[in-house]
């Protein structure tokens, strides 16, 4: 009898089990046996990959480790980042300065690492401005924005930065055409067939020091331009961009965008340009843009405003261009390694085409065209077609390359990343994504040789993925095995901001040139203080210029009397430590304005416009080391026309000084 | 005996209740009438409007359309933050179709098919009744078009089938039609 009902509760119990579930959702079909094991990096180990990962309308660039999905620092770049003093510090606006003044956001969709050879070399990567477009250079020693330049005839910056294989050239197509800087723009919007034009910036960039110029520019028809990738290998010297709203639409874009059966791909022939350029073929316009650049020898931004740029007309010179008929709203625009293939991805398309360089140079010399669209050539679609994938998903976005052959392609609608096989045109495996992907990264899968261990998707939405908090919920990436046939989900972390787009590389090529300190004597800041005996404060007239020294644990001088009301106060602060991962912070009591944080040998300013009368204290905000808390002072300030005298000190009257 | 009987009850119950946060997905997958597949339509959440699935879900008048797109797995595509303009064919819409080849479209076989004749009746893109015009392409996920007509007032497709309702959704829109889209023969 006991042991009938005994029994009897048992199986109620397995079945119960069995219906609930009873482990996390997801779990059994999704995420593999060994996750745990392939995704784990034990404490104090290194990953094996940098990750940069665009931090969307967070205007910043993020790097986690991979495998571990770790974050290790967020580089800030085109917004204000009063964390580390950037855009606040009178050293670091300048690197926000536009043709518009200082612009303390922007919008980071695509991050872009260097190559040498068609292979990732580890020295900067870049990322776009969206809203005020503009292309930044981070320095992948110091991990930090070492130069932005601002791009002229431009709106909407997407399709950019997109680098060629020996980073010749950073290329920026504009999402939003516009009427060309030096015409009128005070026109009607309904006017947009006949006045607004897209145009694609190529930057050159300085092979020794990374610097970036805006080399040419190449006028094109009135389209939006999304993404884009230069060739490689046989196809280097071209560029392939995706164009969508080829029905040039100024309104309501969600339905007059899709009214083509297809948009294009631009094939580019950036070596005809060259020449273009070299004959004295462009032409000279008027305009206004920035070019900020960071000197690290005076830890100061130089921000300059140009004046000119050089624009080649791509319907007058003729065999720049050609457009390639490509179905639906193309996103992604993906070359892959061996240079012949170029997959379009139409994100409202029902197939892949793959697109044939050969094939592509073959139809151009046939002139094997379908008219012209704007002046540009049309190259027949079944004349640059290698082939259709058929049905691979909905809404294709993007691809990269494992260097084996295959393709992954993201699916947002259907939330999925897809392998084919590009050869065979056929699909190899699914999996699915949580949720609504973008963006995918192989570790080198845009290049000649990618590193095919892994796949990362870049998710929209994550509801119920994580703890929930509130409305909002961080994005998040999905980190995929696909070392062997099938991908194996092993890992997934939120991110900052949107994770727009990501490259990844193997952490030998950055980490052993990443700088430790900056050397105090190469320190050519017109403000430095070298050391405490050179601590002192200046009037000069209602300017107060503190040249002011860190070191753990005290600022040098301490004590300052004689500010008085109307003063601007400029603390430079230099850290004097010459030692690894110890910045010192500061700030001071009602400053309307961030902290500074000083790295080692680095000198930064903080200005403060005192508001009363008063006490004020200041303190060091990094927690540098045990006797942090005792880091700290006071600035005493008089009212107007205070005859108390300027004084400063450290450790008492012994060392102050009267002005 | 009863003793025993209690103490069972109490185990079941404190397993039922540690494991609440997946009862809860399935209960609300089982009002939604979908087992669960793993994706956004599993998503736990009674407070956000309703997506075009959980609309179409909640209509009595489309089972028929509702078990097919169950059929042809494309609840978690639906589910997605789209936007979506779904054009969904009542149940007596289905009637019109000849029941042998309506059951065979609904078996493992033809899911293929079933799936090309869904994807017709879908857009990505929200378009409310106020956007169509008369002779407008609207490109379907399945890559064919879809020609809007509008006669006597009437929001008519492919000048088979008729708007008859438009429900708002959180990814979207449900145009409620009186015809199934057949995608033109290739």
């Amino acid at each position: 009898m006991n042991n009938r009902f005994f029994m009897a509760g048992a199986m109620i119990l397995a079945g119960a089990c069995l219906f609930l579930g009873c482990k996390p959702k997801n779990m059994n079909n999704a995420v593999s046996a060994d996750a745990a094991i392939k995704a784990f990096v034990p404490p104090g180990q290194y990953d094996e990959y940098y990750n940069f990962v665009s931090g969307g309308f967070s205007g910043q660039m993020a790097v986690y480790g991979i495998p571990s999905g770790r974050l290790l620092r967020v580089i800030p770049v085109f917004s204000v980042d009063p964390e580390k003093g950037y855009g606040y510090a009178e050293e670091t606006k300048g690197m926000l300065n536009t043709s518009h003044g200082i612009v303390p956001w922007d919008d980071l969709h695509h991050p872009e690492l260097s190559q040498t050879n068609g292979e990732i070399d580890g020295r900067w990567v870049f990322g776009n401005a969206n809203n005020t477009p503009r292309v930044a250079r981070i320095d992948l020693t110091t991990f930090r924005t070492a130069e932005i330049i601002e791009l002229p005839n431009s709106a909407g910056n997407h399709s950019s930065p997109f680098a060629t294989e020996n980073t010749e050239y950073v290329v920026a197509g504009t999402r939003f055409s516009v009427p060309a800087d030096d015409v009128n723009g005070d026109i009607p919007i309904s006017t947009y067939k006949e006045n607004f034009k897209g145009y694609i910036s190529f930057i050159s960039i300085g092979k020794e020091d990374g610097a970036m110029d805006i080399a040419f520019q190449l006028q094109c028809p009135g389209v939006n331009f999304d993404l884009a990738r230069a060739g490689k290998a046989k196809s280097h010297g071209w560029f392939f961009f995706s164009c969508y709203n080829t029905e040039q639409a100024n309104t309501l874009l969600e339905v007059n965008a899709s009214q083509r059966d297809k948009d294009f791909i631009m094939a580019v022939n950036w070596k005809k340009a060259e020449e273009y350029l070299a004959a004295g073929k462009g032409r000279k316009v008027k305009t206004k843009y920035a070019h900020n650049r960071y000197d690290e020898s005076t830890h100061s931004a130089v921000s300059e405003i140009r004046d000119e740029v050089i624009v080649l007309d791509t319907k007058e010179l003729k065999d720049i261009c050609y457009f390639i008929p490509c179905p639906k709203s193309p996103h992604g625009c993906d070359v892959d390694p061996t240079g012949e293939y170029i997959v379009g991805s139409g994100k409202l398309a029902a197939v892949i085409p793959v697109f044939s360089f050969d094939k592509l140079q073959k139809a151009i010399a046939d002139k094997a065209f379908d008219g012209e669209f704007e002046g540009i050539p049309v190259v027949k679609y079944e004349a640059a077609l290698y082939g259709e994938v058929q049905k691979p998903g909905l809404g294709p976005l993007h691809t990269e390359f494992d260097g084996k052959g295959n393709a992954y392609t993201s699916f947002f609608v259907s939330s999925e990343v897809v392998k084919w096989n590009i050869q065979e045109l056929k699909v190899l495996d699914r999996a699915p994504t949580y949720y609504s992907v973008g963006h995918l990264c192989v570790p080198g899968g845009n290049t000649r040789k990618p590193s095919p261990k892994y796949v990362i998707a870049y998710n929209k939405i994550t509801k119920d993925r994580y703890l929930p908090t509130g409305p909002e919920l961080a994005q998040s990436a999905q980190l995929y095995d696909i070392s062997g046939d099938k991908m194996t989900l092993i890992n997934d972390f939120p991110t900052i901001g949107e994770p727009h787009y990501a490259q990844a590389a193997p952490a030998e090529l950055i980490k052993n040139n990443s700088v430790k300190i900056y050397k105090l004597e190469e320190n050519h800041h017109p403000y430095v203080a070298m050391g405490e005996p050179t601590a002192k404060v200046v009037r000069e007239g209602n300017q107060i210029h503190v040249y002011m020294t860190s070191i753990r644990s005290h600022f040098a001088p301490d004590n300052i009397e004689g500010i008085r009301m109307g003063d601007e106060v400029y603390f430079h602060v230099t850290n004097l430590e010459q030692d690894w991962d110890v910045p010192h912070g500061f700030a001071v009591k009602g400053a309307q304005n961030a902290e500074l944080l000083i790295m080692p040998g680095e000198t930064q300013t903080l200005k403060w416009t005192p508001d009363r009368v008063g006490i004020f204290p200041m303190y060091c905000t990094d927690f540098c080391s045990a006797l942090h808390q005792e880091m700290q002072g006071y600035v005493r300030v008089s009212p107007a026309g205070s005859n108390v005298p300027l004084s400063f000190s450290t450790g008492g009257s012994a060392e102050s000084k009267v002005n | 005996m009863k003793k025993y009987f209690s103490s069972i009850v109490v185990v079941v119950s404190l397993l039922i209740t540690s494991c609440s946060d997946v009862k809860n997905n399935n209960n609300n997958s089982e009002t939604q009438g979908f087992e669960h597949q793993g994706g956004q339509e599993a998503v736990v959440d009674d407070e956000s409007q309703k997506d075009v699935v959980k609309v179409a879900a909640g209509s009595p008048d489309h089972t028929t359309l509702v078990a097919a797109v169950k059929q042809a797995e494309l609840i978690t595509s639906l589910s997605n933050a789209g936007p979506f303009t779904v054009f969904a064919p009542v149940n007596s819409a289905f009637d019109k179709i000849d029941k042998s080849t309506l059951d065979a479209l609904m078996t493992d076989d033809k899911k293929t098919d079933l799936q090309n004749i869904l994807q017709y009746h879908v857009a990505v893109a929200a378009l409310k009744a106020e956007y169509f015009r008369d002779g407008q392409s609207l490109g379907m996920v399945n890559g064919d078009n879809v020609t809007v007509n509008i006669v006597d007032g009437k929001i008519r497709l492919n000048n088979t089938a008729t708007i008859i309702a438009s429900i708002p959704a959180s990814n979207g829109i449900v145009h409620v039609i009186d015809a199934v889209l057949l995608p033109p023969a290739k």
